[in-house]
């Protein structure tokens, strides 16, 4: 009997989830929404790519595209009908720099307006000049630079906000997930009805649990479906499913939350507010709208005490960084403590009903 | 045999308030037992207390011969309660919901659309239950509490918000209910309700149980005088007045009827007719409320 309370308990919820509305929108299409939106944002921000408008035969260029066909993934070149034209694309920045060649004078006109891309194109401009230099010479090249970025390759924008995101994602999800089930139940006298049927309290905990982790389960699931497509680019290192237990752990750390929450809470409306001020606060100071990385000191020092801090910080480890599995186990435990604390004081204030 | 519910003493205080003040009653197998009394009275919380939610400051009460505190799992699945039309799961079906209740209680798919049907919801099965009417929502809290087949069902105001059609139909299934063979307790604030479906009824307010009996023999009691009426004009009130004989009775004639009140009926109907002024022709005897008036000094407000 107690088996049949759980399954059906279970599937109860799960009906009761993908039957709400809002409860849809809120928990999956909005955050999806927000990394759609962030994911085209700042897609080229790790490589921008420069468009260069050519005026007449530009001899160097042709050959340097040649020589080396991964040039084309960072240039892009039109051709102009005239000088003035081109300068006044480059005014507008349709276009990052104009080039002609006049003998052996390569001609560049660019525009400050973007400095990253002013310097960009100097340089790339700059060591084609050098290639061709260095190739009219006859000799080997004597020094070479070995230059490549202080971040991991990959870490794009996309590898910092996608466990940013999704650990927000997860953690609203779970925390008004109990906290709206509890105070609903307890108002509409299902909770009693429940104690008078033959089931456990375990059966309620342990069903309300199960769909917690199945509804943040199908949350990451597509997470990563659509941040790994090709357009957004996000590349999982291979210790990636070491984020599926912590993932595990966060949802429970935040279903504490919200089961304290709905001890408290009289009504959805209250249960509502409480949550979005202990959610909302902590998506921000704990590193899941604004990466921790480029955060102000104040803010990395508030994350410590937040446990959603735990959750994207440590799957941003081993989803993105590439860092080993046993990367995950601080965050697991600590999440997995702040649990066991936030449950306890839910169950004391637990209550079947209003009186 | 010992009785199906015993409740001896029972008291529940909430602050100053005394919920339930020295309430002791019995309810033996198969009676439809009921708690009638205002709003306020204590119902709900002695109800809940013989189900096993709430603990009684003290006194005793034991349901099918085991105590009702704490609560015992062994007596769950023997009783059957019905709280409020609307705790129900939210967004499932009629027949999701009645499946979900059926199965906490190991009973069978088949069995939960049978009460479905029993309770004359087969159409509605699809319908979410926030789209049920008030009276299709209780009837569907009341098979979810049947769906384990209790020996014993609880009703707290079954018929509360039902406007008057949907409260017979929901007296007819009552009624099938208690003719089943199962005890049913109910609580209500409906005079007529109880008089019309309780074999016992026990009168209550302000936390006391003021009597308690057959709804027929409690009016009886009162040996309140019936009240007879007809059209004004076709007796004048001193024929009237002679009518009723020795009987003290009252007559008034307020210009459209003319009402005598006597105890003794038999001789006023038997002269009305010899005087052939039967026309519009109301006998009306004492009601619950006439026992409530008489036990409380107040007129009955639900
Ligand atoms: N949980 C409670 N807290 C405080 N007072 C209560 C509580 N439950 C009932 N009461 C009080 O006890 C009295 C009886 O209430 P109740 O049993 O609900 O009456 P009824 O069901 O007859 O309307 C009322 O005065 C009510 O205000
Ligand atoms: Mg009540």
């Amino acid at each position: 009997m107690r088996g049949g309370g759980f399954s059906s308990l279970s599937r109860a919820m799960f009906l009761g989830f993908v039957r709400d509305r809002a409860a849809l929108i809120f928990s999956i299409l909005l955050p999806v929404l927000f990394l759609l939106f962030f994911g085209s944002i700042y897609k080229n921000t790790s490589a921008p790519k420069l468009n260069l408008v050519a005026v007449g035969r530009v001899e160097l260029l042709a050959q340097a595209r040649q020589a080396d066909p991964g040039l084309s993934r960072i240039l892009t070149i039109s051709h102009g009908r005239s000088v003035a034209a081109a300068l006044a694309d480059v005014r507008k920045g349709t276009d990052d720099g104009a080039v002609l060649q006049h003998g052996n004078t390569l001609v560049l006109r660019f525009s400050i307006a973007d400095p990253t891309k002013a310097g960009l194109v100097n340089s790339v401009l700059g060591s084609i000049v050098q290639d061709a230099n260095q190739a009219a010479s006859g000799q080997p090249a004597r020094f070479t630079l070995a230059a490549s970025q202080v971040e991991d390759k990959s870490l794009k924008a996309i590898q910092y906000f996608t466990p940013g995101l999704l650990g927000w994602a997860l953690a609203s999800g779970a925390a008004f997930g109990a906290a709206i089930t509890l105070v609903s139940w307890r108002e509409n006298k299902l909770l009693r009805r429940l104690r008078l049927a033959p089931v456990g309290i375990g059966s309620i905990v342990g069903a309300r649990i199960g769909i917690a982790v199945a509804i943040g389960l199908i949350q990451m699931a597509v997470f990563l479906a659509i941040a790994t497509l090709p357009y957004f680019g996000l590349q999982l290192t291979s210790a990636w499913w070491m984020a599926i237990p912590l993932v595990v752990c966060g949802i429970l750390a935040f279903m504490s939350i919200g089961l304290l929450v709905g001890a408290i809470a009289k009504t959805q409306q209250a249960a509502t507010a409480i949550t979005n001020l202990i959610i909302l606060p902590m998506a921000f100071l704990g590193g899941a709208f604004i990466p921790l990385d480029f955060a102000p000191n104040w803010v990395k020092e508030a994350s410590y005490v937040m446990p959603l801090r735990y959750l994207v910080t440590g799957m941003q480890d081993v989803m993105a960084r590439g860092e080993g599995p046993a990367s995950a186990l601080p965050a697991i435990g600590i999440l997995l403590g702040f649990t066991l604390l936030v449950g306890a004081i839910a169950v004391r204030m637990f209550r079947w009903d209003d009186i | 045999m010992s009785a199906t519910i015993s409740v001896s003493d029972l008291r529940k205080a909430y602050g100053d308030v005394a919920a339930v003040d020295g309430v002791s009653f019995e309810v033996t197998r198969g009676e439809f037992f009921g708690i009638l009394g205002p709003n306020g009275a204590g119902k709900t919380t002695t109800l809940e207390i013989i189900e096993g939610l709430r603990k009684p400051d003290s006194g005793d009460v034991t349901v099918l011969g085991l105590p009702a505190w704490p609560r015992n799992d062994q007596l769950l699945p023997r009783i059957g309660v019905q709280l409020q039309a609307s705790s129900f799961f939210e967004r499932l079906t009629a027949r999701e919901q009645i499946r979900t209740f059926a199965s906490l209680y190991g009973v069978p798919a088949k069995n939960a659309d049978d009460m479905l049907t029993t309770v004359g919801l087969t159409e509605q099965g699809g319908l979410r239950t926030e789209k049920l009417s008030g009276g299709q929502a209780q009837r569907l809290s009341i098979a979810c509490a049947l769906v384990h087949d209790p020996e014993l069902l609880f009703l707290d105001e079954p018929t509360g918000a039902l406007d008057p059609q949907a409260r017979r139909n929901l007296w007819d299934l009552l009624r099938q209910i208690s003719k089943s063979g199962r005890t049913v307790v109910l609580t209500t604030h409906h005079m007529d309700e109880a008089e019309l479906l309780c074999d016992r009824v026990a009168i209550m307010d302000r936390g006391k149980i003021l009597k308690a009996g057959p709804p027929a023999a409690l009016v009886r009691e009162i040996d309140q005088p019936v009240r007879i009426s007809v059209q004004s004009g076709l007796v004048s009130a001193e024929q009237a007045g002679r009518l009723t004989g020795t009987g003290a009775g009252e007559v008034t004639d307020d210009g459209v009827s003319l009402s005598i009140a006597t105890s003794d009926p038999a001789t006023v109907l038997s002269g009305l007719a010899r005087a052939d002024a039967l026309a519009g022709l109301r006998v009306q005897g004492a009601t619950l409320e006439d026992v409530f008036l008489s036990l409380t000094g107040r007129e009955y407000r639900a």
